[in-house]
C-alpha cells in the first residue's frame, strides 16, 4: 500500500495537524509520502522531510496553491493522488473544503472524519454530533480519507530523513480567486493543538469580559475557545468555536466557564483528559461531563482562579 | 438567476440521540425529523436573494423517501417557487446525492446552487463539493457572506483562523455556515399557499444514476460514557485538585 498525506500549513511552517495524519497513516500501513501544495511553500517541506515514518515529500510549489483554492488543489490531488491506495489530509477547513472534491473527481467515496484505523479499509468515525460512533468499511480502490487530529497521537517531527521532490503539475481550474481575509492575529497557542484550552460561553455576558479568561489562558499557556453561543452573540470571533461545527479540541486539559454543555458543543471538546466547568446554574450538563465542577458565578470565580493560579505556577 | 437549494430531512437537532442496541445505527422510529438545520441556513439565503431581486427562482430539492416531502414544503413555505423529489427509501451517500444533484443541475441550470455545509446526521460535509467537483463549477463552502455582483458571486468563508474571502465565476456552489443568516418561521398563510406550489417528484432511475453505496456501515456504538466528576467547593481546591491530583497544570 502507498498512502499520500496532505500536508496542512501556512506557506511557512507546518501544522501539527499534519503529523497526527501522518500517524494515522502509520496505523494503515505502507509507503507514506507527503505532498506539500503552496506557494513559497520550501521550508514547510523541510519541516515534512523530518516528520517520523515520511518517505518522500512531493513540492507543488506554485502561485496557484497559494491559497489553497479547493478547486485547484482538487484537481492536483486527485493527479498526483490516483497512484496511491490511500489519500489523507487533516479534518480542517482546508481539508473539508477540497478533499470531496478529489474524491468525486476519482469517483470513490470519501471517509470524513477519522478517528481510528481498524484495517487498511476499515475506519472508526463519529456521527449525530458524536452521539454515535460507527465503524465504516469503505470499498473503492483509493481511499479518500479527512482525519480528526485529535485521534490520534502527532508521529515526532524530527528525526526522518525524507526526500524531496519537486512535482510540475501546475492545475489552476480558472474558476475562483482569492480576495482576502481576516486572520486572527494572537500570541497564544493555537486552539486545535493546545495542551490546556480555556473557553467561555453565553454566560461571559460580552466580549470585553472576555479579557478575564485570557488572563488566564495567558498565565496556563492555554488556547482560547468559544461556545457557539458566544460567537453567535457576536462576542468572539468565529474561528474561536468549539463544538460539531467548529473545532474538535482535545487538550490536557479543557476548562469551560459559562457554558451549559449543548450536546453540540460537547461533541467538540468531551475527548479532553480532564474538564472543568465553571457555572452558577448546578444543572447545566456540561457538569455531567466534567471531571471537576464548580458551581459559583464566574465573575467572582474567574479573578480567584487567577490569584489562585498565580500562587502555584 | 435561478437559485438551486438542496435540502435534507434528519433527526430534529433537539432530540437525544440513541444507538439501536443491535448496533445497526441510530433508532429513527417514532423519532422526530425537520429539515437539516444548515439546509435551513441555504433555502433562508436564496429567499433573500430573491427579496433583493437578485434571484428570480428558487427551486428546492430533496432526496430520500417519499416522507422528505414534508422537507420539500417547509421549504416552499419559506419562500421557494417549486419543489423537486427525487424518491429513494435506500441510503443515498454523497457521492451519489451529489451525481443525482447534478443531473438535476444539468437540467435546470441554475446560476447558484446553494446547500448546507453538512447534515448532522452523517456529519460528512462532502456533498456540495462533490457537486463542484463533478460539474466543474466554483465552491464557497463554509460561507458565512454571499454577495452577487453581476458574473461574480463573492463568498466570505468560516475558515480556521478567521475568516477568507473568495470571488467564484457563476454558476457556482455555495455550502453554508451557521453565520450566514438567521432562518425565519413560515407563516401560516405561506404554509397555506405552499401546499398548492409544484413538486415534481421523479426516481434516480428517471435522473440515470445508479445507486451503488461504497461505504457500508459495520456497526454504530454508543460513545464511551465519560466518568462522572466531582463538585470542588471553591477555586483553591480546585486549582488544588489539578496541580496535585489532575496534574495537568
Amino acid at each position: 500500500m502507498s498512502i499520500l498525506v496532505i500536508a496542512e500549513h501556512d506557506n511557512s511552517s507546518l501544522k501539527q495537524a499534519t503529523l497526527s495524519v501522518v500517524a494515522a497513516a502509520k496505523a494503515i500501513g505502507g509507503d507514506i509520502d507527503v505532498l506539500v501544495a503552496g506557494e513559497n511553500c520550501g521550508a514547510v517541506a523541510e519541516a515534512a522531510a523530518k516528520a517520523d515514518g515520511v518517505a518522500k515529500v512531493l513540492v507543488a510549489d506554485n502561485a496557484v496553491y497559494g491559497h489553497f483554492l479547493g478547486e485547484n488543489l482538487g484537481e492536483l490531488v486527485a493527479e498526483v493522488g490516483k497512484g496511491y491506495s490511500h489519500i489523507l489530509a487533516a479534518a480542517g477547513t482546508t481539508g473539508k473544503d477540497f478533499m470531496p472534491r478529489v474524491a468525486a473527481l476519482l469517483d470513490v467515496a470519501q471517509v470524513s472524519d477519522i478517528i481510528r484505523v481498524e484495517s487498511e479499509d476499515t475506519f472508526v468515525r463519529p456521527i449525530y454530533a458524536g452521539n454515535a460512533i460507527a465503524t465504516v468499511k469503505a470499498s473503492d480502490s483509493i481511499k479518500v480519507i479527512t482525519v480528526r487530529p485529535t485521534g490520534f497521537d502527532p508521529v515526532a517531527a524530527e528525526g526522518g530523513s525524507a526526500s524531496v521532490e519537486q512535482v510540475d503539475v501546475v492545475k489552476d481550474a480558472g474558476l475562483s480567486s482569492f480576495v482576502g481575509e481576516e486572520k486572527a492575529k494572537s500570541d497564544r497557542p493555537d486552539l486545535a493543538s493546545a495542551g490546556i484550552v480555556i473557553s467561555g460561553g453565553r454566560g461571559m455576558q460580552n466580549g470585553e469580559n472576555f479579557k478575564m479568561l485570557e488572563q488566564v489562558a495567558d498565565l496556563l499557556g492555554a488556547g482560547m475557545g468559544a461556545s457557539r453561543a458566544a460567537v453567535d452573540a457576536g462576542f468572539v470571533p468565529n474561528d474561536m468555536q468549539v463544538g460539531q461545527t467548529g473545532k474538535i479540541v482535545a487538550p490536557q486539559l479543557y476548562v469551560a466557564v459559562g457554558i451549559s454543555g449543548a450536546i453540540q458543543h460537547l461533541a467538540g471538546m468531551s475527548d479532553s483528559k480532564v474538564i472543568v466547568a465553571i457555572n452558577k446554574d448546578e444543572e447545566a450538563p456540561i457538569f455531567q461531563v466534567a471531571d471537576y465542577g464548580l458551581v459559583a458565578d464566574l465573575f467572582e470565580a474567574v479573578p480567584q482562579l487567577e490569584e489562585e493560579l498565580k500562587k502555584v505556577l | 438567476m435561478k437559485v438551486l437549494v438542496a435540502v435534507k430531512r434528519v433527526i430534529d437537532y433537539n432530540v437525544k440521540v440513541r444507538v439501536k442496541p443491535d448496533n445497526t445505527g441510530v433508532d429513527l422510529a417514532n423519532v422526530k425529523m425537520a429539515m437539516n438545520p444548515f439546509c435551513e441556513i441555504a433555502v433562508e439565503e436564496a429567499v433573500r436573494l430573491k427579496e433583493k431581486g437578485v434571484a428570480s427562482e428558487i427551486v428546492v430539492v430533496s432526496i430520500g423517501p417519499k416522507a422528505c416531502q414534508e422537507q420539500i414544503r417547509t421549504a416552499l413555505a419559506l419562500g421557494a417557487d417549486r419543489g423537486i423529489h427525487i424518491e429513494s427509501d435506500e441510503e443515498v451517500q454523497s457521492l451519489e446525492a451529489a451525481k443525482l444533484l447534478k443531473a438535476v443541475v444539468e437540467k435546470e441550470e441554475p446560476k447558484l446552487v446553494i446547500l448546507g455545509k453538512q447534515s448532522i446526521d452523517s456529519d460528512n460535509n462532502q456533498t456540495g463539493q462533490m457537486l463542484a467537483a463533478l460539474t466543474g463549477m466554483a465552491q464557497g463552502t463554509f460561507a458565512s457572506e454571499v454577495v452577487v455582483d453581476g458574473e461574480k458571486v463573492n463568498v466570505t468563508r468560516e475558515v480556521d483562523g478567521g475568516l477568507m474571502t473568495v470571488s467564484l465565476n457563476l454558476p457556482a456552489v455555495v455550502t453554508t455556515d451557521l453565520r450566514l443568516n438567521e432562518p425565519r418561521y413560515a407563516s401560516l398563510p405561506n404554509i397555506m399557499k405552499a401546499k398548492k406550489k409544484p413538486l415534481d417528484v421523479m426516481s434516480a432511475a428517471d435522473l440515470g444514476v445508479e445507486i451503488k453505496p461504497r461505504l457500508t456501515t459495520l456497526k454504530v456504538e454508543a460513545p464511551a460514557a465519560r466518568q462522572a466528576g466531582v463538585k470542588v467547593a471553591d477555586v483553591a481546591e480546585l486549582v488544588d485538585k489539578l496541580k496535585n491530583e489532575a496534574k495537568v497544570i
